[in-house]
């Protein structure tokens, strides 16, 4: 076994298709955590998105209502909509109630989990898969040796959440909607002072971040597996998170980490496929450890959000 | 004025704030049976229907009761842990992988012991060697799940690491870790050429925790269910940590801590060693549901091979339990009682009405996300509560009192601490120069 047979083009390759989900949801995150509201439920949120957004496609095909493509389409707005209505409950229990985030945000989980899976078992029962976002053929690009396969050989959704990272930073960064996130995120009462309205832009970044989760899970559902079954995430969301926190809340940072994350991924996937000598748990375990082994460098390098978690109480 | 019947009367004032603090759960209780009747109703199932049939499921007879407290047992073991954790300041997510160390550590001592052969001072008294199994197993359980759970605390403490992120971390590991040693070392040896279900030997006999019944009636009462010691020594560790935690300087040191971390490294204690046995206790807990999974119910180690195989989930609805209990570790047995009646009830509401059991776990969710969004309204309460006692009289409040309001006066997860130090920006000034 060399080292070519590891580090294959299609290794490469997945490691861009695996790490869809998680720039989707951990830029979404990315937005939330900057105004200060440490979203948890990012997999529940997941979980319905894939659901909706594969039970839409599903409908829609089996019915043929409308076009392929059309159906798809459905599939992301529906997985959009229903994501954002679970940032909006979201959003209503950590800013109006002030709940503690990070337990409702374990609570929203369980919520999304138990729902998705009740859903899925009641309207579709057994695994059926749909005919999901196709490979996009570019002339010339797609037939490049190794070059073609590594970039030009995934569907839309894949790209999508690649352009959404200097979006995420420019918005960020460089517009008033941004300035006013990293105000609220960083001293609330400063903001509010200048006539910002806290409240609204922490929902406006919530809703944001489960719109973002939604279409994660439906990049999963209806782009890359092309199914739905029950817990299809397996914590994705939560990698998410930390990739978050990994990426010190920056835009480019967060999808860096998740390339990582998704490289060591795809190398175990590759490992299990050669049959190498390594028990395929450990494998599994890998990318969970350097993880955790990557949030001890990683979380003192950066200022965290300092109102992260802290509803914001107007003092009179 | 009558000193006695103006104490009888602010006991009775007192006993009345009580039920009154209670109320926000029992509301979230009742705003989640809501929703879940309007999912019921959804899916054309009729909501009275089904929760009569839960209720059948979970306390229709002498089995079914039975069933529910043997489900409710692990729930209690890690809603205990979790309410150290929680009261503590430190979200524990991890009780799943916590549980998983203990039980790999439980019944890898369980069966090693059990094979031993009786030493020979013991051997008229082989039930004493027994117990000795059945001790071990145990104790170890505990210490594997409070190395695991003290890791995460470690981690908190020394590095910085956000707890919620490594212990969920942690608990993909630990479920790996499983696979791999059921898969391996420690596969049942009758079972390693089919290599079919990943599970340990059964244990012997010896080192079975017994099972339980009451000596009344003919047969006993449970004599012929599957109820086991476990729930008997969770009721006993509830009742414990309950005094550890409001009658001991240790738990007056946690819960000083998960109130108000700067505070307390004023007065002089150590927060991040209070962060590493918060979390060693927890995780210590959680490990106890794990082992006595193993040695009262399954008598092996088992799983299919998905995270929840093996834990049931009683990592995370102990959670639930924990936040249901006022994390007050005596209301967590009622709660964890309730939880596991909602699983058992569940199944035969499937069974019944083809309604997947799924809707409990969103249920519980819902439960999670009402309880912990109803504290403010709790927090607005004790604000005037306090100010009209300061008005009636200038009795200094006691903010760790006995948990008498059920989390009422106190808030354990205050804002401040929600990520414990990594989000007190005063704290990490310290660090930073400048």
């Amino acid at each position: 076994m060399g080292l070519d047979e590891i580090f294959t083009a299609s290794v490469f390759a997945s490691a861009i298709r695996l790490a869809t989900p998680y720039i989707f949801s951990a830029l979404g995150e990315t937005f939330a955590q900057r105004s200060g509201v440490l979203n948890l439920g990012v997999d529940g949120m997941m979980l319905m998105g894939a659901f909706a957004g594969f039970y839409a496609v599903h409908v829609a095909q089996v019915n043929e209502a409308m076009s392929e493509p059309l159906s798809l389409l459905l599939g992301v707005a529906v997985a959009l909509i229903v994501g954002g209505l679970m940032g909006l409950a979201m959003a209503f229990v950590s800013v109006t109630l002030k709940a503690k985030q990070g337990i409702s945000g374990i609570g929203v989980y369980l919520f999304g989990l138990g729902l998705s899976e009740l859903l899925f078992q009641q309207w579709v029962g057994t695994p059926k898969s749909v005919s999901g976002f196709p490979r996009i053929n570019f002339p010339l690009l797609t037939d490049l040796p190794i070059v073609g396969e590594i970039f030009f050989h995934h569907n839309l959704l894949v790209y999508l959440a690649f352009a959404l990272v200097p979006i995420s930073a420019f918005v960020l960064n460089h517009t008033t909607f941004g300035l006013m996130i990293r105000a609220v995120g960083q001293n609330p009462e400063a903001a509010d002072a200048m006539g910002v309205n806290v409240a609204r832009v922490r929902y406006a970044t919530t809703i944001i971040g489960g719109m973002m989760a939604g279409l994660a899970g439906a990049s999963l559902s209806i782009a890359l597996i092309n199914l739905f079954q029950q817990n299809l995430t397996a914590g994705q969301g939560f990698i998410a998170v930390a990739l978050v926190y990994f990426g010190g809340w920056r835009p480019f940072a967060v999808a860096a980490g998740a390339m990582l994350f998704s490289f060591v991924n795809a190398l175990q996937l590759q490992i299990k496929v050669i049959g190498a000598d390594i028990p395929s748990e450990f494998a599994v375990m890998a990318p969970y450890v350097i993880t955790i082994i990557a949030l001890v460098f990683a979380t003192k390098r950066h200022e965290q959000p300092t109102a992260l978690t802290k509803p914001y109480e107007r003092g009179e | 004025m009558n000193k006695a019947s103006g104490f009888s009367q602010s006991a009775l004032a007192g006993r009345l704030n009580r039920l009154i603090d209670f109320a926000p759960v029992l509301i979230a209780l009742l705003l989640a049976l809501l929703v879940a009747s309007v999912l019921l109703l959804a899916l054309n199932a009729n909501p009275l229907e089904a929760y009569d049939f839960m209720l059948q499921g979970a306390a229709g007879s002498e089995n079914a009761f039975a069933e529910t407290l043997v489900k409710a047992t692990p729930i209690l073991f890690v809603g205990i842990g979790i309410t150290i954790a929680f009261r503590g300041g430190m979200i524990n997510i991890g009780g799943e992988g916590q549980m998983i160390a203990g039980a790999l550590a439980g019944v890898t001592i369980a069966l090693i012991m059990g094979e031993m052969r009786v030493p020979p001072e013991l051997a008229k008294e082989r039930g004493a060697f027994d117990i000795i199994i059945v001790a071990c197993s145990l104790v170890g359980g505990f210490l594997m799940g409070a190395l695991y759970g003290g890791l995460a605390g470690f981690l908190k403490a020394y590095f910085d690491v956000n707890e919620i992120l490594s212990t969920i971390m942690l608990n993909q590991i630990a479920v790996q870790m499983m696979n791999f040693l059921l898969n391996g070392i420690l596969l049942d040896p009758a079972e390693a050429g089919f290599n079919n279900i990943p599970k340990t030997a059964r244990l012997v006999t010896a080192a079975q925790l017994p099972r339980l019944s009451l000596p009344i009636g003919d047969p006993h009462i449970f004599a012929r269910t599957r109820l086991h010691w476990g729930l008997i020594i969770a009721v006993v560790l509830a009742a414990v940590i309950y005094i550890f935690l409001w009658r001991t300087s240790w738990g007056y040191r946690i819960r000083a801590v998960g109130e108000n971390q700067r505070a307390s490294s004023y007065a002089g204690i150590n927060v991040k060693r209070q962060m590493m046995f918060s979390m060693f206790l927890a995780g210590g807990f959680a490990g106890l549901a794990g082992v006595v999974q193993v040695l009262g119910l399954q008598y092996r180690l088992q799983t299919d091979g998905s995270p929840a195989g093996f834990t049931g989930a009683a990592g995370f609805n102990g959670i639930v339990a924990a936040l249901f209990g006022g994390l007050n570790p005596l209301g967590a047995i009622p709660a964890a009682a309730f939880f596991g009646g909602l699983l058992v009830g569940a199944q035969k509401m499937q069974r019944e009405l083809g309604v997947p059991a799924s809707l409990i776990t969103a249920v519980n969710g819902l439960i999670v996300v009402f309880v912990v969004s109803s504290e403010i309204f709790i927090l607005q309460r004790s604000k005037r509560r306090v100010s009209v006692a300061e008005e009636e009289a200038p009795t200094p409040a006691t903010p760790l009192g006995p948990p008498n309001e059920l989390g009422g006066s106190s808030t354990p997860l205050g804002p401040a601490n929600e990520l414990g130090g990594s989000s007190d920006p005063d704290m990490n000034k310290d660090r930073e120069p400048g």
